[in-house]
């Protein structure tokens, strides 16, 4: 019965001082899903990512992934069940090589220690060379391979939006989390993020996916929770959410749905 | 500016070739071997002692590169470290307790307290950036000097002010390094027999560090040096990795300060001031922070420029003039100053960065890099 489901929070809670950013928020996400998250500015989107991956504490409530509960507080544990993101406003590592930023990713699925660092070992060595021919290959796959060895600051913004993802890819999530991929991008460049998140779906990787781009969440999600004022107003396929009462009073304002 | 970067960049250029490579290491490796002969005989003992202590501080500044280069933590108080190894070898080696341990013993020991005082100083300081570290380890820096320097009652440990003399010499097995070393076809002066010793111990630690910097751990200390909550995000354990920094950094600190007793004989706190750790930091930024051959070069820069401005400010003056104006010694941190302000003004990222770092700079100069900043929505 549970087999299928790949996440499920359940009642989280979160407040900053005396903002409720989210109230008993539950929501459930199966395996294989492009899962979206929406809902106006401030409703708690990217406050409940930051609770999922371990960057926020939650008050109450708690997320159980994989059959196992995710550590709250542990955001380098959380990696390692599984669950990899990218953030709203990139957060690469500006003055390191796009390569690098994407070996940075395979970090915690690395055995190499500081002594085998300093021995050279030959299995240090052998996972050196893995963890290069991984991440090029990771980057092929986001098609950014060309700008391997540049400085990832110097990246065009789509590719340093590809290159998050590929760093997150290169942690072997389950779950890959993408806050606002398509912010700032135009219709091109929009169009082969979704080929990107189609891709990484077809590979096995569920994707939740916050976004404000709606055409993007309606073609490419198959459910979307809404959340306004820190609550989930409702869970369903987009099909819908788009004419859901509470969804169009939250967007649009009361009265617009008479 | 654009000038001396290509100078340097031709400079370095046969180091990546392949084909000269072995040639350049070996001239480099005979010319350090021959190296304390000429300088004894054609500068006199001063200045070898001198280019010890360049080498001593080629260590630091490669410990201090690990914490302030790779992991971007800035430490302020690092000389401690350079303390806890050299009052290791001076408790351990001298008339103090009476205690006379072998060198293969004290050395690693010293490196692993010294470590451990790293992960002392870095666990309260893990939430800490910046300016707010700074300050931090500035006051451990100073806590550490305060210690030694009261730590004569009520039980005598340190012998306070007055530091601790008589301390054994390096030695290996019974030939102690503060004699000549006879060896029947040459006599290895002692000055000379500490040279050796200490190239080994530089080139040891400079190869550990490029080994770090290339490695798993390496780049986990780039990660958090460049974002710390992107590390987070790719599963860095910031916490291990921060302390890990602190520990090998104070590592190498420990291993030069436990050669420093065994080269000086005599330690006492007024050794391990703030104005050290200054110094130290000073070697690291002005050579390139994070590039290893940058800060070598600071270090051996920052060692022997001070000491040729004190051995050329009297005798110039009194060349010049006649009569000598201003006291070499104080016109010698003048000059010092006045050269730290200038490269900082004209090489803002050290003598010798690495060419990522030099692309950087140069990128912030021709400002043609794509916005960055995402576009908000609505």
């Amino acid at each position: 019965m549970t087999a299928h489901i790949l996440l499920s929070a359940s009642n989280i809670s979160k407040a900053f001082g005396g903002v409720q950013a989210l109230k008993d928020v539950s929501i459930t996400l199966n395996r294989g899903e492009i899962y979206g998250l929406i809902g106006p500015n401030g409703a708690g989107k990217t406050t409940l990512f930051n609770c999922l991956t371990g960057l926020y504490v939650p008050d109450s409530g708690e997320f159980i992934f994989d059959g196992a509960p995710l550590n709250s507080n542990a955001p380098d544990k959380t990696v390692c069940q599984g669950i990899a993101r990218t953030f709203q406003n990139i957060r690469l590592f500006p003055n390191m090589t796009a390569l690098e930023n994407v070996m940075v990713g395979r970090h915690a699925r690395l055995r190499s220690n500081i002594l085998s660092d300093i021995l050279r070992t030959p299995f240090n060595r052998r996972e050196e060379q893995a963890t290069e021919d991984e991440s090029l290959q990771l980057m092929r796959y986001v098609g950014i391979a060309h700008r391997a060895h540049d400085l990832a600051k110097n990246l065009s913004y789509g590719d340093q939006r590809r290159l998050e993802i590929a760093r997150a890819l290169a942690t072997h999530p389950k779950l890959l989390c993408l806050d606002e991929p398509a912010a700032g991008m135009n219709a091109n460049e929009t169009a082969g993020l979704r080929q990107l998140i189609e891709m990484i779906r077809a590979d096995g990787i569920s994707v939740l996916l916050i976004e404000h781009d709606v055409q993007l969440i309606m073609r490419l999600c198959d459910r979307v929770a809404v959340l306004d004022y820190g609550e989930l107003i409702c869970e369903e396929v987009p099909a819908v959410v788009q004419k859901h009462p509470r969804v169009i009073e939250a967007y649009l304002g009361s009265g617009a749905h008479a | 500016m654009k000038m001396t970067a290509r100078f340097f960049a031709r400079l370095t250029r046969p180091l990546n070739d392949g084909r000269v490579h072995w040639l350049v290491w070996a001239l480099l490796g005979i010319l350090l071997a021959v190296m304390p002969w000429i300088v004894a005989a054609g500068f006199g003992n001063t200045w070898l002692r001198v280019l010890n202590f360049a080498l001593l501080y080629v260590m630091l500044a490669l410990g201090l590169n690990i914490v302030v280069g790779f992991a971007g933590l800035l430490d302020m108080g690092y000389i401690a470290f350079y303390a806890v190894g050299a009052y290791l070898w001076a408790l351990l080696a001298s008339p103090q307790f009476g205690l006379h341990w072998p060198m293969w013993a004290i050395l690693p020991l010293g490196a692993g307290v010294a470590g451990l005082f790293g992960v002392l100083l870095g666990a309260p300081t893990l939430k800490l950036r910046g300016d707010y570290l700074a300050i931090v380890t500035l006051g451990f820096g100073e806590i550490i000097r305060i210690f030694l320097n009261n730590l004569n009652a009520p039980i005598n440990i340190t012998n306070g002010p007055q530091g601790i003399s008589a301390i054994d010499a390096l030695h290996f097995g019974s030939v102690s390094l503060a004699r000549p070393i006879d060896l029947g076809v040459v006599t290895i002066p002692s000055l000379v027999a500490f040279y050796y010793v200490f190239l080994f111990a530089a080139v040891t630690i400079i190869g550990i560090a490029l080994r770090l910097e290339r490695s798993r751990v390496g780049r986990a200390w780039a990660a958090i040096r460049e974002d710390e909550i992107a590390a987070k995000a790719c599963g860095i354990n910031t916490r291990n990795v921060k302390l890990l920094a602190f520990a090998m950094g104070a590592t190498f600190g420990g291993v030069a300060g436990g050669l420093f007793a065994g080269f000086q004989q005599f330690v006492s706190p007024e050794s391990f001031g703030l104005l050290e750790s200054v110094m130290v930091l000073c070697m690291v930024v002005l050579g390139g922070m994070g590039h290893i051959p940058g800060v070598i070069f600071g270090a051996l820069l920052l060692t022997l420029l001070p000491e040729f401005f004190r051995h050329v400010a009297g005798p110039t003056q009194q060349m010049l003039f006649g009569k000598i104006y201003i006291d070499p010694e104080s016109l010698r941190m003048l000059l010092f100053g006045l050269s730290l302000v200038l490269v900082m003004r004209y090489r803002p990222s050290g003598l010798w960065p690495s060419p990522q770092r030099q692309r950087e700079i140069q990128d912030a100069q021709h400002v043609d890099a794509p916005a960055a900043v995402p576009v908000s929505h609505k």
